[in-house]
């Protein structure tokens, strides 16, 4: 069917983009590319995707009740996954080569550093999340999955918050992404629905907005 | 600290960068060889990334450590890492921003209440002055710090020179304002010009250089060519760079970064791990090369003996 190959080919290109940071730092590691300190290097560009990949995993409703293209959705969760897998690596090298495996060290600065709080906070969101990511799971939790996969605002909020809070003076960056996730949150509060209905008045199963279990089955 | 006046050196003895090549560059050159490129000395020397003549590190240095037995940063990554906002705010900017820089011609005026107030062609500034390698740790209030192998005199010897009056309690300096070529500057991420400012004792203090060079080289752009100050026991923001003024003041200073926040930088920053940023704790930090964040910082970034003095007193927990 030519809507899988699509699909297929949408996922493709989405596992090639996801993975190209993760190329370009494990080269640098070997190559030299990542500068006198690349720990800072590999912090900042790690925690740079998984904020970006959130974004996208947040912008996928929105393009599939403007495009109408349902299967969309599909792509929803490797995205979701991609950004978390880029949170733990983050976490991890703040872990290994910040905390130096100090867990007083790192409660410490959990406690006390309040960009570290809300870093920290993001990726425990993120967690249960990533784990009821599966099938079984959306079955399992029925409507209770939807509210509980709203934490992925909360998660985005905190980590844009987290690098707003972690830069001395350029805040241009923290700003930019903030903006953006502003934009993603208008859009699931006013989404534009009215749009869709006017555009595609064929009896599709785009235009009836399914009822969020099914929506979610939808994987 | 490590004082030497370097000596005359036969050219026998300067040895090509490939003695103490760092890792990074090895690979790179290697690779270079492996597709066919010229391979050489001139690949291998002290490439700088603003894209000046490359240049033979002085022999002297292959052995050189701290007055603590810190071994000093390579070449590449003391001139390549730098904080330098008037050129962009990633750590590579200035490297890759500062090619159009021009360090000369270069005056620096020098005001306030001094004697010997003038405008001096930076030739004339500098020939009173001896230059002499001082081996420092630099200490970044971001948490990382570099042991580095400043080359200049003691902003002392200045002082002396220009004759200070009595009412000269704080010493004022300014960065140069160039947009044209300091693309950082045409944004207002900080206040332009950089200012940043001592009182008179720690000016006067024989830690404190005024560097024109770094591993006996003249100062790349991106490490505040063609003059900046060091003082080795303050966060490294302390250390004002392409400096055009230098004035003797009554007021304590505005330096910039508290201009920014005064809630997280004051006038003194001293390196204290007692006292941390609002933001992020002082106690360690990262000593580059090293990947761990595991080195205790030391009150006064090691510095202590000789310059605990200036503060007794002082509560520094409110005079950051």
């Amino acid at each position: 069917m030519n809507q899988k190959r699509t699909i297929l080919a949408l996922k493709v290109v989405l596992w090639l983009a996801a993975l190209s940071p993760g190329a370009w730092l494990v080269a640098g590691m070997f190559r030299g590319w990542l500068g006198a300190n690349p720990i800072e290097k590999l912090t900042h560009v790690t925690g740079m995707t998984t904020l970006v990949l959130l974004l996208v995993t947040l912008s996928v409703t929105p393009v599939r009740r403007i495009t109408g293209w349902n299967p969309v959705i599909r792509l929803r969760r490797p995205l979701g996954l991609f950004a978390f897998s880029y949170a733990t690596v983050h976490f991890s090298i703040w872990f290994v080569f910040d905390m130096v495996f100090n867990w007083r060290w790192m409660l410490e600065d959990v406690a006390e550093r309040p960009y570290i709080t809300v870093g920290f906070s993001a990726f425990l969101i993120l967690i249960p999340l990533a784990l009821t990511s599966t099938k079984g799971w959306i079955r399992r939790l029925g409507k209770r999955w939807t509210k509980l996969h709203r934490g992925i605002y909360v998660a985005a909020a905190l980590g844009v918050i987290h690098f707003y809070w972690l830069v001395k003076a350029d805040t241009r960056l923290p700003v930019l992404l903030g903006a953006c996730l502003g934009v993603l949150l208008l859009l699931r509060v006013y989404p534009p629905r009215a749009r869709l209905a006017a555009r595609r008045p064929s009896p599709s199963a785009s235009v009836r907005v399914p009822s969020k279990a099914a929506e979610v089955v939808n994987e | 600290m490590i004082i030497r006046r370097p000596p005359d050196i036969p050219s026998s003895e300067i040895t090509p960068e490939d003695v103490y090549v760092n890792r990074r560059r090895f690979i790179k050159a290697a690779a270079m060889g492996a597709a066919g490129l010229a391979v050489g000395p001139t690949a291998i020397q002290a490439a700088r990334a603003d894209g000046e003549r490359a240049q033979e590190i002085p022999a002297r240095f292959r052995e050189m450590k701290s007055e603590l037995g810190e071994d000093l940063n390579s070449y590449e990554d003391v001139t390549t890492y730098n904080n330098f906002y008037e050129f962009g705010t990633d750590k590579s900017d200035p490297a890759r921003n500062s090619g159009s820089f021009e360090p000369r011609p270069w005056t620096v005026t020098i005001g306030g209440h001094v004697g010997k107030p003038g405008d001096y062609h930076l030739e004339d500034f500098l020939a009173p002055h001896r230059m002499q390698d001082r081996v420092y740790r630099l200490r970044c209030v971001e948490a990382w710090s570099m042991v580095i192998p400043w080359y200049g005199f003691p902003l002392a010897e200045l002082i002396n020179r220009v004759e200070p009056t009595a009412s000269a309690k704080y010493v004022e300096f300014k960065t140069v304002v160039r947009p044209a070529e300091m693309p950082g500057q045409r944004l207002p991420i900080l206040d332009w010009p950089y200012i940043e400012g001592l009182r008179m004792d720690e000016a006067m203090h024989p830690l404190t250089i005024l560097a024109t060079g770094v591993y006996g080289l003249d100062l790349p752009n991106a490490n505040g060519a063609p003059l900046r100050l060091v003082v080795p026991w303050k966060y490294g923001f302390k250390g004002i760079k392409s400096i055009v003024s230098i004035r003797f003041v009554e007021e304590m200073p505005m330096n910039t970064w508290q201009v920014e926040d005064s809630n997280e930088y004051g006038f003194y920053a001293n390196v204290n791990p007692e006292v941390d940023h609002p933001r992020w704790s002082q106690a360690r930090e990262r000593r580059l090369p090293s990947l761990f964040k595991r080195h205790e910082t030391q009150m006064f970034n090691g510095y202590a003996d000789q310059v605990a003095h200036l503060y007794a007193g002082m509560d520094l927990r409110r005079w950051k």
